[in-house]
């Protein structure tokens, strides 16, 4: 049956509602919690680092290679570098990052459990699924995300930074002074909330389309592949608003 | 006991279950049978609560459910047992985990009464040293009794099989179905089980339904189902050459 907009936000407010229920059990919900911790989070260091790296280093290359005039001095390319991770590339980027991996996986994992009637056997036990399969994950990558953010910003800037030690681009000194050059904290602050509202859109959204899936394991890859689409979609379109609500 | 009363169900167009008033009775194994696609899992679903009825209610031991709160449901979903058709555990568990779940959710056990528990219910529907083991690494027969084994940790009152014997050799179907009947009249608990294979039928059912294109078309046990005159309900059981030698 096909279902408009309405009947999908109203279904996703149901649904974010019982899983914001008090849990059945808190030692379960913690025990999930900590587990979601290793598996949104620390399994997915490895790729924010690789990426980071190489946003940093490729960011500074760019900023380099464009400032021709010899009035703009090259600590620019410090500035340049850690304006763009901190405002935009870490946050947003990586954030997009994680919805592939990180969405796809709660999705696949809830929608798994749907077609094997796995979650209308802890509806017939007594529990409430949303709130013991989506919740812990929505809080996990909530408190998780930002700081894979953090480390994001610190690898991307040292990215930038092997640019400046291996080319000749920019020296070592310059790059390190356009770094702690007119730092303001604000800016730290408007990524990490940009990265707690992706985090909890990432979650929240995957979470819902992994709990609808009809049908069976072809239903399941196709709204894996819908949770990554419409994550990706509403990270964008609310990296906008905070932006505008932020800072200007 | 569980009473069906006037319940319909439909699907957009599809009226799956039209009126249906059914009863089942505890200590004894309560059968619903019927084609593929007459509306015996829909009529299943409808009696756990898993699916809103259209018209009609459903009552355990008086109780209402069709009227309930969400508390209200939450707290008799605790008498109850399910198996269902795939077995349903869940795959990042052990056995032992799958079993000591419910406990974990509802009971405020040490963790060694929960294991001697785990292990109680195992044992009772024999198996033994599984309880490391992951529900992938089972097989068909063994996931089933595991899934029997969780249904009944909690002590339930009333007790869901969902075609358990689907997809099982008609030994292990047999045991499947005896152990069943056994821990029914064992713990007089009301067992509804949905299948659509004869052997059970006649095996262990104490009482039986049959649904014919979502009605309630007959009722009767194992020994009146091979002497009915109902067209219908011949056409299902008598399709086979085993079961018409029976005749």
């Amino acid at each position: 049956m096909k279902h408009n907009f309405f009947y999908h936000t109203g279904r996703y407010c149901i649904l974010i509602t019982e899983a914001f229920k008090r849990p059945d059990r808190d030692r379960v919900f913690w025990s999930h919690l900590f587990r979601e911790f290793k598996n949104l989070g620390v399994d997915s260091i490895g790729i924010v680092a690789i990426i980071s790296i190489f946003m940093g280093a490729v960011v500074a290359m760019q900023t380099a290679y464009n400032i021709d005039s010899p009035l703009i001095p090259m600590t620019m390319v410090g500035f340049t570098t850690r304006q763009s991770v901190i405002l935009e590339f870490s946050p947003t980027i990586v954030s997009l990052i994680l919805a592939g991996k990180v969405g796809s996986r709660i999705a696949s994992e809830i929608g798994s459990m749907r077609v094997s009637e796995q979650i209308d056997a802890l509806k017939i036990m007594g529990v409430n699924p949303p709130n013991f399969l989506i919740l812990p994950k929505i809080t996990a990558a909530m408190i998780i995300n930002p700081a894979l953010i953090i480390i994001s910003i610190g690898i991307a800037l040292f990215g930038g930074w092997l640019v400046a030690a291996l080319t000749n681009l920019v020296t070592p000194q310059d790059y390190i002074e356009g770094l702690r050059f007119w730092f303001d904290g604000y800016t730290v602050f408007y990524a990490m909330v940009k990265t707690v509202v992706f985090a909890f859109i990432i979650t929240s959204v995957s979470g819902y389309m992994g709990y609808y899936v009809e049908g069976g394991s072809l239903e399941v890859g196709t709204n894996s592949t819908k949770a990554v689409v419409y994550s990706s979609i509403l990270i964008i379109v609310f990296n906008l608003i905070l932006t505008q609500i932020l800072l200007t | 006991m569980i009473e069906a009363k006037n319940i319909s169900k439909s699907f957009g167009d599809n009226d799956v279950l039209k009126d249906i008033s059914a009863s089942f009775e505890p200590g004894k194994t309560n059968l619903i049978i019927g084609q593929s696609g007459s509306g015996k899992t829909v009529l299943m679903k409808c009696l756990v609560g898993l699916f809103d009825v259209d018209k009609g209610r459903v009552e355990y031991d008086g109780r209402n459910i069709s009227d309930m709160s969400f508390k209200q449901k939450k707290d008799i979903r605790k008498e109850l047992g399910m198996l269902f058709q795939g077995a349903a555990l869940f795959d990042s568990m052990t056995v032992e985990q799958n079993v000591m779940f419910p406990l974990n959710m509802f009971s405020d056990k040490s963790y060694e009464e929960k294991l001697e528990r785990v292990n109680f219910c195992l044992d009772r529907v024999d198996l033994e040293n599984v309880n490391r083991l992951l529900p992938s690494e089972l097989s068909g027969g063994m996931k089933k009794r595991v899934a029997i084994a969780r249904a009944i940790s909690m002590n339930p009152k009333y007790l869901f099989c969902d075609e358990p014997n689907s997809g099982l050799d008609p030994r292990t179907s047999g045991l499947i179905d005896d152990l069943i009947s056994e821990l029914t009249e064992e713990y007089q608990m009301t067992t509804v089980v949905n299948t659509h294979d004869m052997n059970s039928v006649l095996n262990i059912g104490d009482k039986i339904a049959y649904i014919y294109k979502g009605e309630l078309w007959w009722e009767g046990n194992k020994h009146e189902i091979l002497k009915t005159d109902n067209k219908e309900l011949n056409d299902f059981v008598f399709s086979t050459e085993l079961t018409k030698r029976l005749k």
